[in-house]
């Protein structure tokens, strides 16, 4: 029963091709970073053991090949998919809630609140981001936790535009004003009917989020601004730049996070566009 | 004077503003409208688009701010001060005229017809809840009720729906109705039906309604009194066979003219009225209704006529009544 | 009865069906009617009835998943289901033309009406723009409108007004048989009573065939000389304007026209019909109706009733015994 709408949705997904990549290249990644480390023979933080480890290209041994320290690249990849993958979502996450609170409340309201919030919107959208992130994460410092935050807190104006939109979309209609004509509260009515219905249009849009939030991740850490002690895949890009990496040649190093993070973000970007298309409100009216 | 509900020279005025730089024009949607109802007492709005027959029933229940005028309900003015209105709300109801939007697609039967309940913190317990939006919708003649609860709106017919939202509304067993064209996006064969439901609620629980509808004929069928509106005033008011049978104002004449009997093979071309219905925001001196009335003369454009009682209970806004 | 001209319109087993998902819709499912030239004929029923796709069917104007599976249909003695989509261009509005639902909604809001006009009138006939405007104002003056309005845009018309610029539209090219679907619904009743004299007046003055499509059957009372009740997919009853009010043979037509109210008579609220109409996809064996019909017996669940002759004007669908 309650099930019904669920079970739909998924058929829809599962009917959907560019879903179906979409979802299976996120799953494996997520299987990836959660089971992977348990599968791997050396540890990450393992150097070589002499200069003969270093830079070895893909062997038996090390089937991705080592580092300029010796370092098995396989390890180094399955442990950075956790990094990125957290970052990614976690930072996804407080912008979602950022951005929807401020949406509804904005749109809801209406009158100053709505234009403060507004304001305070559109100089978010309009100041560069990645100069702002780069800022805020040396200001801040390179913690994970610190550029979880640096994402998060930046990331959120496009959906609360996007949120605020659908929201005054949504008070304008006969249920929404039969609820007022029950006595309802205003954060019932915020709750029980705005938020629902805003709901799918906030999921399809913070999986594209969840994209982007990876490749800001990798931008900061490629730029040095990443973790060292959290190893991610935009650290491994780093490191390979900061050995010249390219110029001896070793494809190695950084092709292999390289071509994860494109993965990554296409597996994001097809589940977010196809998501799109299934939970928009217009095709939903049966 | 046993009235449940009185209203008294209401007025809802809009400000527009037309273009960019135009000047703010007010739009009068009701102009000065009066009329009681007793308890358990049908009482029918009709009018065109226009008349401000609909925005007259959501300022009485305060979805809409009145611009002037006094509205009270047993006795009381029915203000804006929280606790009065939410006790209002709990006892004055309203049911849309598109059962199609009237309810949250994204909500369960159950807590749609529920809400009530909720929001006024009268809903103790799963079990108790249950139970009452059972017989809710048992009494709105949807069986057997366990069926509906867990069903989404899109799976229901449009008369389904209907009886879902008047279950939502009767749920609190409120003293008076405002409803809203509640039959006229429904097939005519299932008008009936929710048309009985209505008029059972008033009979069994003496529930008084106000009976939005462009439809004279149904609002003969169904009401005890009819008042009918143009440009936000009403032009006439009696009971239903005066109106019927004796209309006085030129307006209710034609309305009555033009009325399709069925069966019954017209002689000639209708006698209809040229013309349309003058905008709202329009500053109409005299009476709102000369620019189209067939008896129209000048003092009908100069001054606005006065109300008159022509028969016990049955009165005519003109000045030839 | 014989004929000495085709009839203007003549539909014969016209059966058309939906492509779903869950299997073909049978929205229509063998319906005959017909029409002289001049005449008016009101097709009546309720949502899912398959009054509108009957009339698409007539233009072959469905949609992308509509087909018509099976009949004929005779306009001018030429049989439009044998014509592919490029021969039937021809035919379509300057014969046959239509006043679809809600289609005062459909104009362009950023070009003039006049323009809007003018341009079914170049797509059909050929005219220049010049030439074309000035019909375009010719038409808007037989529908009422003043002919200054041409240069106007819909936002400038009222309801009525857009109501009557879609009927000049659908009467560009002077077609013989005009097909409006719920033409007054969304009407003032005042506004509906202006079309529907218009619809008459153009109907004695050009001598034009009507099909009108509602679901208010006391407006057909008036305004059509025949009148022809659908149900879920069927006809189930035709007839002139006083077989169908007075004599109503079908019980469904005799419980529809109880539903509306008439003033004239005792105040009484009508009992309406239990039930919902049947699933097109998967119809009932035998009368569509039964399910619903008080009078129903097994014979109705078993066997599909014909159209039986009760005069020279009327018929019904029905396995019940009329006393006349």
């Amino acid at each position: 029963m309650r099930q019904v709408r669920v079970n739909d949705f998924f058929r829809q997904v599962r009917e959907n091709k560019s879903a179906m990549v979409g979802v299976c290249i996120i799953i494996f990644f997520l299987l990836v970073a959660i089971f992977g480390p348990m599968f791997l023979h050396f540890d990450v933080s393992q150097t070589g053991a002499n200069i003969r480890d270093t830079w070895l290209a893909p062997c038996r041994q090390h089937l991705l090949g080592t580092d300029h320290l010796g370092r098995d690249l396989l390890a180094f990849l399955v442990t950075g998919a956790r990094s990125s993958l957290a970052v990614a979502f976690f930072a996804t996450l407080i912008s979602m809630i950022i951005g929807t609170a401020i949406g509804i409340i904005s749109g809801y309201s209406g009158g100053w609140v709505d234009n403060l919030l507004m304001r305070i919107t559109d100089f978010v959208l309009c100041i560069p981001w990645l100069p702002l992130c780069m800022v805020l994460a040396s200001f801040m410092g390179t913690s994970i936790i610190n550029i979880i935050l640096v994402i998060g807190l930046t990331g959120w104006a496009g959906s609360a535009r996007l949120v605020r939109a659908q929201t005054l979309s949504v008070k304008e209609m006969t249920y929404v004003e039969r609820t007022v004509s029950l006595g309802a509260r205003n954060w019932h009515i915020m709750f029980r009917h705005i938020l629902p219905n805003v709901f799918p249009i906030v999921f399809a849009n913070t999986v594209l989020d969840a994209a982007g939030a990876i490749s800001t991740e990798t931008t900061l850490s490629f730029l040095g601004l990443g973790d060292p002690t959290n190893p991610s895949w935009g650290m491994i890009l780093y490191y390979a730049e900061a050995n010249n990496a390219v110029s001896r040649g070793a494809w190695w190093y950084f092709l292999p996070a390289g071509i994860c993070v494109i993965l990554v973000v296409l597996g994001f970007t097809l589940m977010g566009y196809a998501f799109d298309e299934i939970l928009n409100p217009k095709l939903k009216e049966r | 004077m046993n009235s449940m509900l009185t209203v008294k020279d209401l007025k809802v005025y809009f400000s527009v503003k037309s273009g960019a730089f135009g000047r703010a024009k007010t739009v009068r949607a009701v102009d000065g409208v009066t009329f009681d109802i007793g308890r358990g007492e049908i009482l029918s709005l009709v009018g065109e688009s226009g008349s401000g027959k609909t925005t007259t029933g959501k300022a009485i229940l305060r979805l809409v701010p009145q611009t002037a005028g006094a509205v009270t309900f047993n006795g009381e003015a029915v203000s804006l001060n929280n606790s009065r209105l939410h006790e209002f709300r709990r006892k004055a109801q309203m049911i849309y005229q598109d059962p199609f939007q009237a309810l949250n697609p994204r909500h369960f039967i159950l807590d749609i017809v529920a809400e009530p309940l909720d929001v006024n913190g009268l809903a103790k317990g799963k079990e108790a809840r249950e139970e009452r939006v059972m017989e809710a919708l048992k009494n709105a003649g949807l069986q057997p009720p366990e069926d509906y609860l867990y069903r989404y709106p899109y799976e229901l017919s449009g008369g389904q729906r209907q009886r879902v939202a008047i279950a939502s509304s009767l749920i609190l067993h409120p003293e008076f109705v405002v409803a809203d064209e509640p039959v006229s996006m429904l097939d005519a064969s299932i008008r009936t039906g929710i048309i009985k439901l209505m008029l059972q609620q008033r009979n069994e629980n003496g529930i008084a309604y106000l009976f939005i509808t462009h439809d004279l004929s149904l609002a003969w069928l169904i009401s005890d009194r009819i008042a009918i509106m143009y440009l936000g005033k009403i032009m006439e008011i009696g009971s239903a066979d005066q109106i019927i049978h004796d209309a006085r104002h030129p307006y209710a004449k034609a309305l009555l003219k033009i009325m399709p009997q069925p069966g019954v093979q017209r002689q000639g071309e209708r006698d209809v009225l040229q013309g349309d219905i003058p905008s709202a925001a329009m500053d109409i001196r005299g009476c709102k209704f000369a620019s189209r009335c067939p008896m129209a003369q000048d003092i009908c454009r100069q001054q606005p006529p006065v109300e008159k009682e022509v028969e016990p209970g049955h009165k005519v806004l003109c000045h030839f009544a | 009865m014989e004929q000495t001209a085709p009839r203007l319109l003549e539909v014969k087993d016209l059966k058309t069906y939906f492509h779903t998902q869950k299997g073909d819709a049978k929205a229509v499912d063998g319906v005959s009617f017909s029409l002289n030239a001049g005449e008016a004929l009101g097709l009546v029923g309720e949502s899912g009835c398959g009054k509108t796709t009957a009339a698409l069917s007539i233009c072959r104007l469905l949609p992308a998943n509509g087909y018509i599976a099976d009949g004929e249909i005779l306009v001018d003695g030429v049989d439009y289901c044998k014509l592919n989509d490029k021969e039937i261009l021809p035919h379509r509005w300057k014969d046959v033309s239509m006043i679809f639902q809600g289609a005062m909604n459909a104009f362009n809001p950023v070009k003039t009406v006049g323009w809007q006009i003018a341009e079914a009138i170049m797509l059909h006939d050929g005219l220049d723009k010049k030439a074309a405007m000035e019909r375009a104002g010719d038409l808007l003056e037989l529908v009422e409108v003043p002919r200054d309005r041409v240069r106007h845009y819909p936002h400038e018309f009222s309801g009525g007004m857009k109501q009557r610029a879609m009927i000049s539209m659908a009467l560009a090219c002077n077609p013989k048989l005009i097909i409006g679907d719920e033409p007054t619904t969304a009407l003032d009743v005042m506004v509906q009573a202006q079309i529907l004299n218009l619809l008459e007046r153009l109907r004695r003055e050009i001598h034009m065939g009507m099909i009108l499509i509602t679901h208010d059957l006391s407006i057909l009372g008036e305004t059509c000389d025949k009148i022809a009740v659908m149900y879920a997919g069927r006809i189930a009853e035709t007839g002139s304007v006083d077989d169908i009010f007075r004599h109503a043979a079908h019980p469904y037509t005799q419980k529809l026209i109880s539903c509306f109210p008439d003033i004239s008579k005792r105040k009484e609220i009508p009992d309406g019909i239990p039930g919902f109409p049947p699933n097109l996809i998967a119809p009932p064996k035998g009368c569509r109706f039964a399910p619903r019909c008080e009078f129903s017996c097994d014979k109705c669940r078993e066997v599909d009733p014909f159209m039986r002759r009760l005069s020279d004007s009327h018929s019904v669908a029905c396995h019940l015994e009329v006393e006349k």
